[in-house]
């Protein structure tokens, strides 16, 4: 992978490429992106920004929606 | 604030490319706004990997990228402030972009329904399983199920097939006998049938089951299994993937929070595509869905309306109704059943934002009272979700859209409080 690059999900350093967004990085990492108000696991569930299941905390940033965002180096996102 | 367009659009999406396309080609100033990272909507959403693409996605692309449009991608609009002015929000930052006409092309949304375990991690809608994959998700091996309606099942499982995973079986809630008059229509659209010929030699070794739908997912941190109901008899299959596709619904919030007419769930328009606000502009799904084809034609319409071409548009009034035409069969052949209305139990959370099962939400006799007294649809998809599903289990239908169209930061709602012109807000601040 010539565009790979490295980036941190829950601390665990993970090799992804550059065109994959957050929400597949998650994936790959073998996380669920947030804990919903009752406690559930959830994942991304429409994939296009509508839903807001995807939420997770990418640098430091609250409730940003990983399916619309691209993976870049030393980015780090904690799952919620 | 940005300097002012002769036409500004709103989502690019094949409508929206075909609109700002159409309306910079006659020398118009145009912008084109999306919250995407990148053009092309959700149905012609780029893949990182160079190959061959839809052909019609990469004249439309080649079109947009060498014509004059400015490219306003990752913009959300949230707001109104003044009349003929839109304010976005794009990562943290605040801007508003003024126009002459305006052209709505906000497409639409997949239409979920609730059953027992669609909340667990890898279910999913058939879309976001495909962003999934193209976002970089490997599925190699990775057992999937596809269930739901539609052309769009079909289409998915190719691709999910060509991309390594191992596609289990489609299931169809629409019936032979619905399918069937379907199936001989299409002799009709040229066009489609070639389409429909590729998707059915792509997918004819993955087992396609009409009448058949998911009842169940089952799992604990993660999708284990599904229950399937194939032919009146129920199967349980083990499986890492549920994509799931019950037709799409069209975003409508925009254009009702602006004033437009909503006709049955979609935005009147009239032979130019203006709705019923004057120098607005309605093209695509959000007119009512009908696919690429159509929302390519209704956004050239819409395009040289709004640049005052107007003999240019009228010559493509016949191809419309053509495509109109044939959307309405689609719509009738793959209607939903309404068994698919009691797969929700009472304890079946029906608002994931908030957790609201569907019990507590079907004593309600409105979407209002339902709001009201369980906090259904008060969550940040603003009942993008609910709401849809409410509307086919329910019948109701979402009553009211004011700003913000869609959640925005706290510093970019007191700009539009106070009118403050300043464009750079430091997002960390917010609490």
């Amino acid at each position: 992978m010539p565009d790979s690059i490295q980036m941190f999900v829950d601390g665990a350093p993970i090799t992804v490429s550059s065109a994959c967004t957050v929400a597949s990085a998650i994936a790959i990492a073998g996380r669920n992106c947030r804990t919903s108000v009752s406690g559930e696991p959830r994942g991304p569930l429409c994939g296009m920004g509508i839903c807001f299941e995807c939420r997770a905390m990418v640098n430091g940033k609250q409730h940003t929606r990983t399916c619309l965002i691209l993976c870049e180096p030393a980015m780090e996102v904690v799952t919620t | 604030m940005s300097p002012g367009y002769d036409t500004l659009v709103v989502g690019s999406g094949p409508a929206g490319m075909a609109a700002a396309v159409s309306a910079a080609e006659t020398g118009a100033r145009v912008g084109l706004i999306d919250d995407n990272p990148r053009a092309g909507g959700q149905i012609w959403r780029a893949s990182d990997k160079p190959g061959p693409q839809h052909g019609l996605a990469s004249t439309w692309r080649s079109r947009l990228f060498s014509s004059s449009v400015t490219l306003l991608q990752g913009w959300s609009v949230f707001d109104q402030p003044d009349a003929k002015t839109l304010r976005a929000e794009r990562q943290g930052l605040t801007s508003d972009f003024s126009y002459e006409n305006l052209v709505l092309a906000t497409g639409a949304r997949e239409r979920f329904l609730p059953f027992p375990g669609w909340t667990l991690p890898n279910v999913m809608g058939v879309g976001a399983m495909q962003a999934m994959v193209k976002g970089g998700l490997p599925v190699k091996g990775k057992r999937t199920v596809l269930a739901g309606s539609g052309p769009l099942l079909l289409a998915i499982a190719a691709s999910l097939k060509a991309a390594g995973a191992r596609v289990l079986c489609v299931c169809e809630q629409a019936g032979v006998s619905q399918l069937l008059p379907f199936a001989a229509s299409l002799a009709m659209t040229p066009g489609k049938i070639l389409e429909g010929l590729l998707y059915k030699a792509s997918t004819c070794t993955i087992p396609y089951h009409a009448g058949s739908w998911i009842v169940e997912a089952v799992g604990d941190t993660q999708l284990r299994s599904v229950t399937l109901s194939i032919r009146g008899k129920k199967r349980q299959v083990d499986c890492d993937y549920l994509a799931c596709a019950f037709h799409l619904v069209p975003n409508i919030e925009l254009p009702a929070m602006l004033g437009c007419a909503i006709d049955n769930g979609t935005v009147a328009f009239d032979d130019f595509q203006k709705t019923s606000q004057p120098n607005i502009y309605c093209a695509g799904e959000p007119t009512g869905i009908g696919g690429v084809e159509l929302s390519l034609v209704e956004g050239q319409i819409a395009g040289l309306a709004a640049a005052g071409q107007d003999a240019q548009a009228r010559r493509l009034f016949a191809a419309r109704t053509k495509l109109r035409r044939f959307s309405g069969r689609l719509a009738q052949a793959f209607a939903l059943r309404p068994e698919l209305k009691s797969l929700p139990r009472q304890d079946t959370i029906l608002c994931r934002c908030e957790d609201v099962p569907f019990g507590a939400v079907s004593e309600h006799s409105s979407w209002r009272s339902a709001k009201l007294h369980t906090r259904c649809g008060m969550g940040p998809c603003q009942g993008r979700i609910c709401g849809a599903a409410t509307e086919f289990l329910l019948g109701w239908n979402a009553d009211s859209t004011r700003p913000p169209v869609f959640p925005a930061l706290v510093s970019s709602l007191m700009k539009s409080a106070h009118g403050d012109r300043a464009s750079r807000y430091d997002t960390t601040t917010v609490t």
